[in-house]
């Protein structure tokens, strides 16, 4: 019996609290030491879901400021601040970790690997990102700077030169901006760099890159890009921080710089930024649709080549995004141009959607109305946006809230949309239970109809004349009653995503069990148990075709005779 | 205008494009249901739809189809866009030059030698006449990026500080044209609202002779005297006084506009005075500080702001 | 069973390391080519102050040292592979060395044109896209050091073996990136910008 020399916490519980205690504690260390694939993708879509309600709020105070013209219910300062944060928050805190959270965990399990291919830069990339997005919160609290005169960050989510400036932009509001993106950017290339090696380089035998799954595929090029479009973003921000610091003058337009680089500059990966966030929604879709039309995707070889070919041309898309700017026409035509060109190879993917839909036999399920839904919200967003790359209605168009609602139906309409239909897809096999499907159409209609009525809406203003990022409006301009509509439609999404929430936290202890495969679907990860163990397969499987369970499940007519 | 015209075009086009292509949904949706014991479940091997892999045929026609369209498209825009951006400038037109300020308009007019703000007065412009007179502007900022928006006149053009852009105008009916600042440029990016009026020639005439008469010296009145000891005119311009500042609207003929800063509030001697006792109150955030003026102050200056027509 | 033992065999893949250090090659060169284009694009427009024709000399013997260093690190990794860690130790010290002189000449242009040109990246948009590329330049170069450094003291302890190549190939992989930029900012610097 030796004498405690120092006392701890625990020592001082009862026995049974410090079993319980010391248990939860290990668990807990269990995780933040974790560096393994599956626990990481689930950290990283836990804390975008968390993020994601932060963002939803800031969205909904936005549309009841807005819901009817000179409203006072925020301060025009905390307006600016709200628009600008739900962007960045949306985009860098809910977007990439929610999509990163999902390659992560399903690309080693579709290769047939063990893990991914640098498990502690796993760990570390999911650590920044998330001190990233703690890092732009806490600016509420240490923006204020020397004249007390900072909070978050209030500049627009793509924080347009000279505004960010040091003349401009007072206390340290603009430096959590920059530092909370350079810091998750540091993350996400990380990540990145991740999910190439695993899929150049731990693909079990046999599956050459053609016979990869197409989710593996988009997830590549989403990646690729993250790779090149990303840094871009870090060298302007760089750029920033040493004109607000270091006297630099890159967007100094008093010194002879200019604002127009800035743009060019955030663009450059602000473009590519957005089909980064649209692919892998695409890649969603290109899973659970075959499986729930139980067919094979229409045209593999066509979707690998349009999913590349829309990675190649939207480096070359971005100044349509500044055709106000006054660019030489020369130029506004050749994005003009680039732009229209980029819509050829999307059109295609959803012909090929279709073609996969057409002659099946199609289950209606929880994720596939998500994904029908994603179809026609993703026709009409690529319309508005064709809409938006004629230069010369653009000039009506832009900065008004037809982008928004263009861009909406982009992130929210096709990606959330093929997002939620992921969770009900892939539930099953990271916990093992089944979401529950009555409270899944529920959730369905609430979100689609409060969505349409929002966004649908908001075209109309746009087309009336109403900017963006405006606190107020006056009235006699005819915008009110479609605010208002779009407001109404707030509440809708928001019991949809309540009853989501609420499913999600149900299921995990009450749903039904899954097993390996509850919907008879046909790459790798269906093939492990559900949740699959530490380390995914006993044996690494061989594979002869791009669907290994069809071909285990329909050994008479495999794919390999057709590929 | 040409721009109408194109977005009914596209309007037409995708219009078309999404009717086609959500009845081809809808139309896969319903017809290729999996119907009742037709394999709801799992394992039914053989109940399982013929797998089509893909078919070039119909890849190349829908590739092929809406190369054609953007083509199309592409022709149509770019023939508007140099019709717009890069026209020649008839010899009647008027010269404006626009300066974008945080949160208000600064607007002169080079050739007339006239300054104002926040209201830009031009003369309808026939676009069959022989000599059209539409009004070309030069447009550039004082400190960020803002944009001129005046949607039934002109798409937007951006106003950049350290660039010159060109646009130009042509209303073709007299009447108040509303516009408002379309880049966000900081807290009161809401309240920077435009008028443009546009007046019939002789209309538009004699607004010029009023406003480029220059305003003669008068008698140092109380309100006048409080205006230039104060720090009035370290921003403002004041034809007749000492005030030569830029940062400001210029007062000449203050109460020759409307409405009072930049559009938001009607131009009344209540609305003037509660400005200048507390211009937060009428836009949060603006540069103007509240002067701290005495009661009996603010009277005497609010009355000689009411001369200045 | 036999078909699939032989897929087992030639299933061969490229290494990890290499494709990892290819990403952050490519992740490096997006974001210099920013910094390439913001020097290009003021290039001439600086309003006053130091233009690089009066103040820029080349550093012959900084990018002689440098470009030289990529050879010896290839000698270096081919030493490793065959198992010589002597011969390895000795090219990885002289690339080393021939780094430090390229930072040692960089620190001492550096300080001629703060003290005497009175060229800071305050001064001037020249000042502001000098230091900027030339030192996003140096501070790769100098992390560059730093982790070569670490892996000459590995060596030095005898923790390094030729089973190590392959990581030991991925850093040089790096070294020589690092090169590669230092031609293409020295082009753009010293050749187009004068």
């Amino acid at each position: 019996m030796e004498a405690q020399t120092k006392r701890t916490a625990l020592d001082v519980m009862p026995v049974s609290a410090r079993e319980t205690t010391s248990r939860a504690f290990g668990r807990l260390h269990e995780w933040v030491v974790t560096v393994d694939h599956k626990r990481l993708g689930v950290m990283y879509i836990l804390y975008a879901l968390a993020f994601f309600v932060v963002a939803g709020i800031e969205a909904s105070l936005i549309r009841l400021q807005l819901a009817v013209p000179r409203n006072n219910f925020v301060s025009p300062q905390t307006f600016n601040r709200l628009f600008t944060l739900h962007g960045t928050t949306m985009v860098f805190f809910v977007g990439m970790p929610m999509l990163f959270g999902f390659a992560n965990y399903l690309v080693p399990l579709m290769v047939g690997a063990r893990d991914i291919a640098f498990p502690r830069l796993n760990a570390f990339s999911f650590w920044m990102s998330a001190f990233g997005g703690l890092l732009l919160y806490y600016s509420y609290v240490g923006a204020s700077g020397l004249y007390g005169d900072g909070s978050a960050p209030d500049v627009g989510w793509f924080a347009y030169a000279p505004l960010t400036g040091r003349a401009f932009s007072r206390g340290h509001t603009t430096d959590y901006w920059i530092l909370s993106l350079l810091v998750s950017g540091v993350g996400s290339i990380g990540t990145a760099a991740n999910i190439v090696t695993t899929i150049l380089c731990c693909r079990c035998p046999g599956m050459t890159l053609g016979k990869m799954p197409l989710f593996c595929w988009l997830n590549l090029v989403m990646s690729g890009m993250v790779l090149l479009a990303l840094p871009p973003l870090t060298a302007a921000q760089f750029m920033l921080l040493g004109d607000r610091f270091l006297g630099t003058h890159f967007f100094d337009t008093q010194a002879g710089g200019s604002a127009v680089l800035w743009q060019h500059f955030f663009w450059l990966f602000g473009h590519p930024e957005v089909y980064i966030l649209m692919i892998p929604g695409w890649a969603f879709a290109s899973e659970i649709i075959p499986v729930f039309a139980r067919k094979s995707i229409f045209g593999y070889a066509v979707m690998v080549g349009a999913t590349l070919a829309i990675g190649f041309v939207s480096v070359s898309v971005w100044a349509h995004h500044m055709f106000t700017v006054g660019l030489p026409s020369k130029a506004n035509t050749f994005f003009m141009v680039s732009t229209l060109v980029v819509a050829i190879p999307t059109g295609i993917k959803i012909f090929n959607w279709i073609g996969t839909l057409w002659g099946g036999r199609i289950r209606f399920a929880t994720p596939m109305l998500f994904c029908i839904g994603f179809l026609c919200q993703f026709l009409l967003a690529g319309l508005t946006g064709i809409m938006l790359a004629m230069v010369p209605f653009n000039w009506q168009l832009s900065d008004s809230t037809f982008v928004v609602a263009h861009f909406h139906f982009m992130l929210v309409g096709s990606l959330f949309f093929t997002l939620f239909a992921a969770f009900y897809y892939w539930f099953p096999k990271v916990t093992g239970r089944m979401l529950d499907e009555r409270l899944g159409k529920w959730h369905f209609w609430l979100f689609m109809l409060g969505f349409e009525m929002t966004f649908l809406t908001m075209h109309i203003p746009g087309l009336l004349g109403m900017p963006r990022r405006i606190y107020t409006y006056e009235p006699g301009r005819g915008w009110e009653i479609y605010n208002l509509i779009s407001t109404a439609g707030v509440g809708l999404q928001a019991a949809g995503v309540l009853v989501f929430v609420g499913n999600l936290v149900r299921s995990l202890g009450r749903g039904k069990l899954a097993g390996p495969d509850p919907w008879d679907a046909w790459t790798l990860e269906w093939s492990t148990s559900s949740p699959p163990p530490d380390y995914n397969f006993a044996t690494l499987p061989t594979v002869t075709s791009r669907r290994p369970l069809w071909d285990r499940k329909h050994p008479e007519d495999p794919d390999s005779v057709h590929e | 205008m040409p721009i109408r015209h194109l977005a009914s075009f596209v309007f037409g086009v995708s219009g078309a494009i999404f009717a086609v292509v959500v009845s081809l949904i809808a139309i896969a949706v319903v017809r290729f249901r999996s119907r009742k014991g037709e394999g709801e479940g799992r394992g039914d091997a053989g109940r399982e739809p013929a797998q089509i892999y893909g078919s070039n045929r119909l890849e190349t026609a829908w590739t092929v189809v809406p190369m054609l369209i953007v083509l199309v498209l592409a022709l149509t825009g770019a023939r508007v866009v140099q019709a717009l951006q890069d026209p020649r400038r008839p010899a009647g037109a008027l010269d404006v030059t626009i300066v974008g300020h945080q949160w208000w308009w600064e607007i002169r007019y080079p050739s007339l030698g006239i300054v104002t703000a926040n209201e830009l007065h031009v003369p309808v412009s026939d676009p069959r006449a022989a000599s059209p007179t539409p009004t070309w502007l030069e447009l550039t900022s004082a400190d960020v990026v803002h944009s001129f928006w005046v949607p039934r006149l002109a798409g937007k053009t951006d106003l950049i500080p350290n660039r010159t852009n060109h646009a130009w105008i042509a209303p073709d009916a007299p009447g108040l044209y509303l516009g408002q600042c379309a880049e966000f440029c900081g807290t009161q990016h809401a309240k920077m609202l435009l008028r443009v009026y546009a007046h019939s020639r002789e209309d538009f005439d004699r607004w010029v002779k009023a406003q480029s008469e220059p305003r003669p010296p008068s008698a140092m009145t109380p309100g006048r005297r409080v205006f230039e000891s104060n720090g009035c005119v370290n921003c403002h311009a004041l034809g007749g006084t000492i005030a030569n500042g830029r940062y400001a609207p210029d007062l000449t003929h203050l109460m020759s506009r409307d409405t009072l800063a930049s559009g938001i509030v009607p131009n009344t001697p209540a609305n003037l005075r509660q400005w200048l006792q507390q211009p937060d109150a009428v836009k949060p955030g603006a540069h103007m500080p509240a002067m701290q003026l005495g009661d009996q102050d603010l009277d005497q200056l609010v009355a000689y702001l009411l001369t200045l027509q | 069973m036999s078909a699939d033992a032989t897929a087992a065999d030639v299933w061969l893949l490229p290494p990890r390391e290499r494709v990892g250090v290819a990403c952050l090659i490519a992740a490096e060169s997006a974001m210099f080519i920013i910094f390439v284009v913001a020097y290009l694009f003021y290039l001439g427009k600086s309003a006053s102050g130091p233009t690089p024709q009066q103040v820029l000399t080349m550093p012959i013997l900084g990018t002689v040292c440098l470009l030289s260093s990529s050879a010896t690190i290839a000698v270096a990794v081919r030493a490793l592979r065959r198992g010589s860690i002597r011969a390895f130790a000795a090219a990885w010290a002289a690339t080393i060395g021939l780094g430090v002189v390229f930072m040692v000449g960089t620190g001492r242009e550096w300080s001629r044109l703060i003290v005497e040109e009175k060229l800071t990246p305050a001064t001037n948009l020249f000042g502001t896209t000098y230091y900027a590329l030339v030192g996003l330049h140096a501070l790769h170069v100098t992390v560059g050091l730093i982790l070569l450094t670490t892996v000459l003291v590995f060596a030095l302890v005898g923790a390094v073996s030729r089973d190590q190549a392959g990581r030991v190939d991925a850093l040089a992989l790096y070294w020589h990136f690092v090169d590669a930029v230092w031609v293409v900012v020295f082009t753009t610097v010293y050749v187009i910008g004068r």
